[in-house]
This record gives C-alpha cells, structure tokens and sequence, in this order.
C-alpha cells in the first residue's frame, strides 16, 4: 500500500475510481429491493407498490462516493502519516499517562458523589427529578447487574444468558415479602441477596455439569422458567398485573418518604414537599451498593476462591489436577453473581413501587450481557463505562427531539435504540475485541504490577 | 520378567494392580500391574498408542479404570484407593500431582499466579473458606506470605524468577514445561506425574529438566513420567516400566530395559515370530 502511495497519484485515482463504481454496484444490488421499491396500500387497502428511485440513488451515490473517497484520499493520506512516523521512529504509544487517565477512578468517584446536588444546582428541583433518576439510578442500575454477572461470566467464564432471573428474584422477594409482611426494606435488602443466591445454588447444582453453548441454553431457559411462573403463579404473583404500592424505602427507619407521614423526612427537616428528595437518597442507595459490589469484586478476585475463578475461565481440567473442587468453585461464583443481582432487584422494586414479569425479560439479561463483554470481561472500570455509554445512550436517545426536524414529524428516536445498540456493539468490536478494557489486572505480583494483555487470557468454556 | 532389580529397600509409594481399562471394545490398558517407589524416579515407556496416558488419566482420576485398583501409600502411612476418589482429591488428599502433554497453563494469569493458584486448598482452608479472609485476619495475611514464599521457591528452582510477573501464555516453550512442574509442586505433593515433560525441548532445556527432575526427587517426592526421549529415560529414571498394547513387556533398571529383547523389538518393530525367535536367542545364550 505504501509504495503505490509513493509512485504516484494516477495508479490511486484510478484504483479509487474502480472501487468507487464497484461499490456503487453492490449498493445498487442490496438496495434495489429494500429502498428502491416500496410497498403500501391504496385506498381499497390492497398492496401495491411504487418506486422510489431518486432515494436509491442518493444511497447509492453516498456508498459509491465514499468509497471512492476512502480509497482515493483518506487511505493515502492515513498511509502517508504512518510511514512518517515510522521514519521518524518515535513510538506511538507513551509510557506518561495524562493526569484525568491516571486519576480516572477518583475523578469518577467524586463526579458520582457530587452528581446529585450538581443537577439541583444546574437544573433545579424539576429538572433534576430527570438527570438523578433516569440517567443516575438506572445506569447504576445497570452498572450493578453487570458487575453482578461479571463475577459469573467475566471471572468465572460461565457463560449466564438467564441473570435476569435472579434480578427477579429479588425484586419479587422484597415486592411479596414487604406487602404481605410489611418487612421493612432495610430487612429485605439482605434476604433478597441471599434468596437470589440460593436460587443460584439451586440452579447451579444440576446445570453446572454442563459446558459452553449447553450452559448458556440452559440458564437461558431457567430464566423463562421464572418469568413463566411469576406470569402464571396468579395466586402470589398476580400475574401479568403485577404487584403495585410497594413500599418505599426508608431512612434506615429515622425517616419514611411517604409524604403523609408523621416523621416525613421533608417535615423533619422543613423542606419543601417534593419526590427529589427520596430520588436522591435512591441514588446514595444504589451508589452504595455498586460500592459494595465492586469492593466484593476486587477483594474477591485476591482471594483463593477469586484465583480459582479465573483459574477455572483459563482452564477447568488444569484446576481439577490441582485438586481444585471446580463444581463448588463454579457454585460459589453462581450464587455470589445470583446475590447481587438479587440486591439490584429489591432496590429496583422499592424504586419502581411496581413490579411485573415484562420487566424480566430476556433482552434484559442480553442486554446486560453485552454491557459485560463490550466493556471487556473483568474489567470493572470497562463495564462502568460501557454501562455509561449502552443505558445513557438509551435514555439520550429520548432527549433527541430535534432529529424529527431531519426525518419528519412521525420520527421516534428511542424506536431505533435497538439498532444504536447493534451498531455500538459492531462498532466496538471492530475496533476493540476484546472490550473497552481488554487487559487484566494481576491479582498479586512480585516486582511490578503490569496488566496483562486480552489477548492472553480466555473467554472460559463454562 | 523379573520383578526390578533394584533393591526393595524403598518402601512402595503406589501399586497398581490388574488396572484394565476398555473404551467400547478397545482395550486400552490389559491387566497391568505396576509399582513405583518412594523416592524413585519411575518412568513409564513404550511406542505410540500403548496406553500410557491412559494409565496416568487413571491414577489421576481422569479416567475411571474398568477393572483394577490403584494403591498409594502416604509418608505418614495412610493409604489411598485412587479409583474411589474424585479427580482433584487425589490432588487434594493423596498428594498425587500432574502434568500434561500438551501444557495446560493458565495462559492469562501472571507465572506467579499460576503458582498461588496450585496452593488454593491450603489458603482456602487459611482463609476460612474466605469469610475468614475478607475481614483480613492476621492468620491469613501469614498464610499468603508463605504461599508467596513457596511460589518463591518453585520459581527460583524452575529458574523463572525474572519472568513472575509475565503471563504466563507469554512464556517460550521450554519456561512454560517447567512453569508447568513448579505449579504442580506447589500442590505439596507425594508423587508426582510427569507427562512428556521433555517433549519439544532443546538439548539444554532437556539438561535443565533433568537438574529440576532431580532436584525434586531429593526432596522426596516420588516421580512417575511417561517419556519418549529414551536419552532422557536412561540418565534420570531409576525403574523404568515398558508398555506396548497395553501390557507390560519389560520392569527393571534402565540397562535391564535397555537389553530387553522384547522392548529391542517392541521398538525397532520387529514381526511377532522373530520376537520369539529372540527371546529364544537371548535364553540359549543363558543371559538369565
């Protein structure tokens, strides 16, 4: 590629051109049906179909111009750079990070400490009711279940396609428990963990003998299972209906945000009545909790059991002939993932006040699935990010009324969010396979910490 | 076939007796019996095929032998039924540790690692099953010093010291077979198994396998190795078992196998009447 870059322009125009009209012709060819041709009923509602030729030549014309631009142009030029710096032998990568890469994590942490009382300051009361709740405490959310699943699939390399179950679990445990208990949120926090831990157990014990494609069907199915039963289990569940009024948290029981309440926290401290109050202790509540469930994580993985996660990700016959039990150390794995998606559920379900199977489904678990391995198996900074990026992109996407201006009136952009989220993840994985943060941190060292590159370590194989 | 020449002062550290294995109709180990001694290095030879990583699977419980049983006997006098324990009990609680043919490492981990990961039931147990552990018990934190200083160890002895802090999927060759043998130490084992460790090794690599091999007989640790490279059989092994078809053919000393007609023609493939022919040869010649 260089050194038809060095003999001379024509040879590259005239490849450029080449590139460009084959472009244009596979253009044509896969856009003839799709764009060039719609189909729509008339008015006695039979199907007809009319041509749309100018758009099939704008979408061929961009593919054919673009291509001959790339080729032509910006490849040369990308070419040209590259050979430079070779030349000059200076290397790409330098050794001195910059100050916001080395103090990331405190730079974050602070942000996330502050981000509450920023957007009352910013956007006053009303306003921040958005910025804490939709974009704060569901991305924590969502931060939570990943790190949740990141023990099961980014350390332990079982591949989990039913996580949402045990997120179930938790939030029906604490909706069913609290409305017909009355057990406070505070109690039921812990026993939600602890029952989505068992139901890992549980599943764990007869699946776990399974590897690879066959485990993931399997939890795959187990998560249907459970929504089957709370759709079907009317009795308890009530079904599709769902169960409402669930109890709200409280101030470690000083307080109660129920606003007709005697000790009401906004009479106790004389503020004016509004809902932001309870968002934002929501918000400290599930930062608290994703504090814990990273500190677990990164406490964890320097623990025997932790090494013998990863062990068993890089390599389960090896671990087995070092006397390594493998079906307790995948058990443990289970039901520590299972717990804390269990915390995230009750948390969910004291959010939302309402709880019904259609907010278990499948695409949650893909969903958090795809946050794990798009922000690098692991990694709990990658995932951190990526659940930034995949649920505030979403929540963005909302916000983005102006491109009705460019694609008319009846344009609904959190429609396409599917589509945003496949591009994302092509996208991400072009460029990075391996995750945002694809190497691994060692977990003990002798000299010097030196972080390990993805291409070393293995997905696991169940 | 004398059972060994060597003398029997050693006490037995695993007996192997009438262990058959059959998969569907293939037998691929028949009736072998086998013992190797404390303190020994026992190699385990014969051509391709003749069942000697099926025997390894079986005494590392890889496999479940058909028929047989494997007896292994502990310094303090226990004794073990192999057959009956699960895989990573024989680790665990008889003391037998391996190694593989093709290297199993655990690529993504650091060579350090790699060693703590070999010593996880100690710690486990330090640890208190890691309840114990995250509340950083000083108990605990003394734990993972020693099990640093072991790694320390193995790793000076398998000359990896410079490199404990690289993956260990980014070691060459030759690093990665004796990284391979100081995990398996660390595991505190009795008997270890050895499975080709000095496959694909250059001259010198094989020299510094055979110092570390010795070096870890005269800790006391047993050894059991299934070898190809008769060079490196001959100089290390003390008792050398020859397998062909399953069976034994030859049991003794290095020069005994080495001047057993039978494993002469099990070698150089010699048609099954001239083995006859030759072992006629050798009694008239009146060698025994």
């Amino acid at each position: 590629m260089a050194a038809s870059t060095e003999t001379g322009h024509p040879n590259v125009l005239g490849k450029a051109v080449r590139e460009g009209v084959f472009a244009g012709v596979v253009a044509f060819l896969m856009f003839l049906l799709f764009v060039g041709i719609e189909t729509y009923q008339d008015i006695n509602n039979a199907l007809v179909w009319r041509t749309r030729w100018g758009l099939l030549a704008i979408f061929v014309l961009v593919a054919a111009v673009s291509r001959f631009l790339s080729v032509g142009f910006i490849k040369p030029h990308i070419d040209r750079r590259k050979l430079a710096k070779a030349k000059s032998g200076v290397l790409e990568i330098s050794e001195q990070k910059s100050f916001f890469h080395r103090h990331f994590l405190k730079i974050a942490l602070v942000f996330l400490l502050v981000y509450p009382f920023l957007s009352l300051l910013i956007v006053g009361k009303q306003g921040s009711l958005k910025y804490v709740d939709n974009f704060g405490i569901q991305i924590l959310i969502y931060v939570m279940l990943a790190w949740g699943l990141n023990i099961v699939v980014g350390l332990a390399g079982l591949l989990d396609l039913g996580y949402v179950a045990f997120y179930a679990v938790g939030a029906y445990s604490y909706a069913l428990l609290s409305s017909y208990f009355g057990f406070s949120f505070w109690l039921l926090l812990p026993m939600s963990g602890i029952l989505a831990a068992l139901w890992g157990i549980i599943l764990g014990f007869p699946v776990l003998r399974l590897r690879g494609d066959y485990l993931a069907i399997v939890t795959l199915a187990f998560g249907e299972i459970i929504r089957l039963v709370l759709i079907n289990w009317t009795d308890v569940t009530k079904g599709t209906f769902g169960i409402s009024g669930i109890a709200k948290a409280s101030f470690f029981g000083i307080w109660s945000f129920d606003t007709g309440s005697a000790n009401s926290f906004v009479k106790a401290w004389g503020l004016s009545a509004s809902s932001v109050y309870y968002k934002i202790f929501l918000f400290y509540v599930i930062l608290a909790l994703c504090m814990l469930t990273a500190y677990v994580t990164i406490r964890l993985r320097r623990m025997p059991i932790g090494r013998a996660w990863e062990a068993l990700r890089e390599d389960e016959i090896a671990c087995r002939s070092l006397g390594i039990n493998t079906v307790t150390t995948k058990l443990t794995a289970f039901a520590t993932g299972a717990m804390f998606g269990g915390f995230a559920g009750s948390f969910f379900a004291t959010r939302q006040g309402f709880v019904s199977p259609e907010s278990f489904v499948f695409l949650e678990s893909a969903v958090i699935l795809a946050i794990v391995v798009l922000g690098g198996m692991g990694s709990l900074t990658g995932i951190a990010i990526a659940a930034v990026v995949m649920v505030g992109g979403t929540e963005v996407l909302r916000e983005m009324s102006f491109l009705k201006v460019v694609f008319g009136p009846d344009f609904t952009p959190e429609l396409y969010r599917m589509l945003l989220f496949g591009l994302a993840m092509i996208i991400v994985m072009l460029f990075k396979p391996r995750g945002f943060v694809g190497s691994r941190e060692p977990t003990a060292f002798l000299k010097e910490r030196r972080a390990v590159s993805g291409s070393f370590t293995k997905e696991g194989h169940g | 076939m004398a059972l060994g020449t060597t003398t029997m002062t050693n006490d037995t550290i695993l007996k192997v007796e009438h262990l058959s294995m059959k998969f569907g109709g293939l037998m691929a180990i028949n009736d072998l019996s086998l013992e190797a001694r404390r303190g020994e290095i026992t190699a385990l030879i014969g051509p391709n095929g003749a069942g000697k990583t099926t025997v390894f699977n079986c005494i590392t419980g890889f496999y479940k032998p058909t028929m047989g049983m494997l007896t292994l006997q502990r310094k303090d006098g226990k004794e073990y039924l192999l057959e009956r324990l699960r895989d990573f009990e024989i680790t665990k609680v008889a003391g037998v540790a391996r190694t593989f043919q093709n290297i199993r490492l655990f690529s993504g981990l650091t060579v350090l690692e790699n060693l703590l990961v070999a010593q996880h039931n100690a710690l486990m147990k330090a640890s208190g099953y890691t309840i114990l552990g995250l509340l950083g018990l000083p108990a605990y934190r003394k734990a993972v010093d020693a099990s640093i200083e072991k790694a320390k160890y193995w790793l000076d002895k398998a000359d990896l010291t410079d490199r404990a802090d690289d993956p260990a999927g980014d070691l060459p060759y030759g690093a990665q077979r004796r990284l391979e043998i100081a995990r398996a130490m660390c595991t505190n084992p009795e008997l270890l198994c050895l499975d080709e460790p000095a496959a694909g090794l250059n001259p010198r690599e094989s020299a510094a396998l055979n110092t570390l091999l010795h070096q870890i007989r005269d800790e006391g640790v047993s050894i059991l190795l299934i070898e190809h490279d008769m060079s490196v059989v001959m100089e290390i092994s003390d008792h050398v078992v020859v397998l062909e078809y399953g069976q034994k053919i030859s049991d003794g000393s290095p020069d005994h196998v080495k001047n057993d007609p039978r494993v002469i023609a099990a070698y150089l493939g010699v048609e099954d009447d001239e083995v006859e022919e030759v072992i006629a040869e050798e009694l008239d010649g009146g060698t025994r």
